[in-house]
């Protein structure tokens, strides 16, 4: 029973992430109906500005505080929302009213692009390199169950955040503007709803939750490389995919459902050597047989 | 518009493969191994435009054929040793034989995928090419994740650019015929196609399988062509390599029909450019790699980029903004 619980927890904690990056993948199909492909490595931006920022931060303020991890945080979000923005501008803008697939190609290149040059030796280097210890580790005991802070700190940043685009979506004027884009838009450019700031807008957001959850994934890593946003990438863009990708709360709910298939699993032998290969045949079969997700809506092709 | 003389370009290829193999020996060794990959790109490249090109179907799982081929063909080689595997009819059957698996492989996969429209369809045969790699890197019987040594060297550029020719031919002959209509008709309108009594499924599954059976083929030649296999070079790079060359390769062939009919006001030899753009494709990618050796650390970079301007910067585009320029300037 213990070990379920320990299960549990581990596994909601890798969740959360999941669920973090998977709303960036659904919020930008949600308005431009295409899979940016170079969201995960968004998400390796993310770890390195943190794993360049921290240090500096902490010298700044003169030793690790709360306001100092905030801070770092805030920085890398930011830098990454500018990045996100940039990539959207340069490489999908020009390509608005092409076949989806010259875009889905062009965001391939783009991956491949921020990837290689990160490996490059002048840029990040290819080799692992030691995340800094940001959040000291705490630990929580519940009976027989060890609950680690940071944990506790993912769930809690993902539980915030989640709400905060919540709000963001359903309660603010930009959101508004955000679900008008993806229902139509032209419908929304004739409404008056200034589309390519829009989008742009949902890309800095997107790349914003992206370098949180780079941040927070880091944490627990061995070590940060180039090539670190591939996995969590793919296993959230298959819980994107899970929850009906486009509904944000189905990101959620995917991303948490991956989560804990991927810490149960863990613990049957001779499984691991296929996990990729386990991962894709679940998003073959979701595909295949509930291409709507979870909490996604069919539609109907019309003629 | 049938394929002009179709016949006799595949004599004439299949004519200067042999004669190319046949004074093989006088020629450097590196530049020999390079071209007999450029015939193995130009099979992969056709029997992928087969797919993506013709029929419209995203398949981002040509890698996951070849090793299926490569693997299957090295591994009834080995397994048949030496005696017989020098016999000059055997290395033809194992290719067929690595085709015709891959085929079936493809069968499979096409099936229940190519319900699946667009970057979906570009997903799921990611996904099924990468579990076929998972799959190779877990087998024992083919070495796992150490590779498949040791396999005799039975490619030669005659093979490899022989069987480009004959994969050309096919691939064109097979889109130019009747039957072939269905695949052009699915790929501008799977709906208009459907209503015109092309059974689009099947259309579609024929093309894949077509596809798989020739990069299977590819993959054999180059299982006996490197003479070890190993499942990291069949990942979905490998899949991305294939689909830019078609890419590029259809990029070219409309560059030069464009042109051509800026200039002459007529295409003559109509069907031949975009074949000779997949080949010209094929050789430019092959080399380029090459070329670029001393750069290497530089070389993903630049071919990243590649991709991307060859997104932003299509021909079709490029002949339409010229031709709307002189519309503008006439009127």
């Amino acid at each position: 029973m213990d070990q379920l619980f320990q299960q549990l927890i581990n596994g909601l904690g890798l969740g959360a992430i999941y669920a973090l990056i998977a709303l960036g993948y659904t919020m930008v199909y949600g308005v431009l109906r295409f899979i940016n492909f170079a969201h995960a490595d968004v998400l390796m931006l993310g770890a390195f500005s943190a794993f360049y920022l921290a240090p500096a931060v902490e010298k700044m303020l003169g030793g690790t505080s709360a306001v100092g991890v905030i801070l770092v945080f805030v920085a890398a979000a930011a830098i990454c929302a500018v990045i996100g923005m940039t990539i959207e501008r340069l490489a999908y803008r020009p390509l608005r009213n092409r076949p989806r697939l010259t875009v889905l190609i062009t965001a391939i290149g783009v991956s491949l692009f921020i990837e290689f040059t990160g490996q490059h030796k002048s840029v990040f280097g290819a080799s692992p390199q030691p995340f800094p210890r940001m959040i000291p580790e705490k630990t929580f005991h519940f009976g027989n169950v060890i609950v680690s802070g940071n944990d506790l700190l993912m769930i809690g940043v993902t539980i915030a955040l989640l709400a905060g685009m919540w709000f963001i979506v359903q309660r603010t004027r930009v959101g508004t503007a955000m679900r008008a884009v993806s229902h139509s838009q032209q419908a929304a450019l004739l409404m008056g709803v200034p589309v390519n700031r829009i989008i742009s807008f949902t890309f800095g957001l997107g790349s914003a939750l992206a370098a949180i959850a780079g941040i927070l994934y880091s944490i627990k890593a061995p070590g940060i490389e180039p090539l670190m946003g591939v996995q969590p990438g793919l296993r959230a863009f298959i819980a994107a995919v899970l929850g009906g990708i486009g509904n944000l709360p189905g990101a959620v709910l995917g991303g948490l459902i991956i989560g804990l298939l991927e810490t149960f699993a863990g613990g049957i032998p001779g499984l691991s050597n296929y996990r990729d290969a386990i991962a894709f045949g679940i998003l073959i079969l979701i595909l295949l047989f509930k291409p709507a997700g979870l909490l996604g809506r069919s539609t109907v092709e019309k003629v | 518009m049938p394929f002009p003389g179709a016949k006799r370009w595949l004599f004439i290829g299949i004519v200067l493969a042999v004669a190319v193999s046949y004074f093989a020996p006088q020629f450097n060794r590196y530049y020999l191994g390079v071209w007999t990959d450029v015939g193995i790109a130009i099979i992969l490249a056709t029997s992928l435009n087969l797919i993506n090109g013709y029929t419209g179907q995203f398949s981002l799982g040509h890698a996951g054929f070849m090793a299926v081929g490569g693997y299957f063909s090295a591994w009834l080689s080995l397994k048949v040793g030496a005696g017989i595997a020098e016999a000059f009819w055997f290395f033809p059957l194992t290719l067929i034989a690595g085709g015709l698996f891959a085929a079936v492989v493809g069968f499979l996969v096409g099936v229940p995928s190519l319900r699946l429209r667009g970057d979906y369809l570009a997903i799921v045969t990611l996904g099924f090419g990468e579990i076929i790699r998972v799959i190779a890197q877990n087998t024992q019987a083919v070495g796992a994740a150490s590779g498949l040594k040791g396999i005799p060297k039975l490619t030669t550029l005659g093979w490899s650019f022989g069987l480009a020719a004959v994969t050309i031919y096919a691939v064109t002959t097979l889109v130019h015929s009747t039957y072939g209509r269905g695949f052009i008709a699915v790929c501008d309108d799977e709906i208009a196609a459907e209503s015109n009594g092309v059974n689009t499924t099947r259309t579609k599954v024929t093309a894949f399988v077509t596809g798989a059976f020739f990069a299977g083929i590819a993959g054999g030649l180059y299982a006996h062509h490197k003479q070890f296999l190993s499942p990291v070079g069949f990942g979905w790079l490998k899949s991305i390599d294939i689909v830019v060359m078609v890419i590029l390769g259809g990029a070219l062939g409309e560059l030069i029909e464009g042109s051509l009919r800026m200039f002459c006001g007529r295409v003559p030899l109509k069907g031949l450019w975009a074949t000779l753009g997949i080949v010209s494709s094929a050789v430019l990618l092959t080399w380029l790699p090459e070329l670029l050796r001393e750069f290497a650390e530089y070389r993903m970079i630049v071919y990243a980029l590649l991709i991307i301007l060859l997104m932003l910067l299509s021909p079709a585009w490029l002949f339409s903004a010229i031709s709307l320029r002189r519309e503008r300037r006439s009127s």
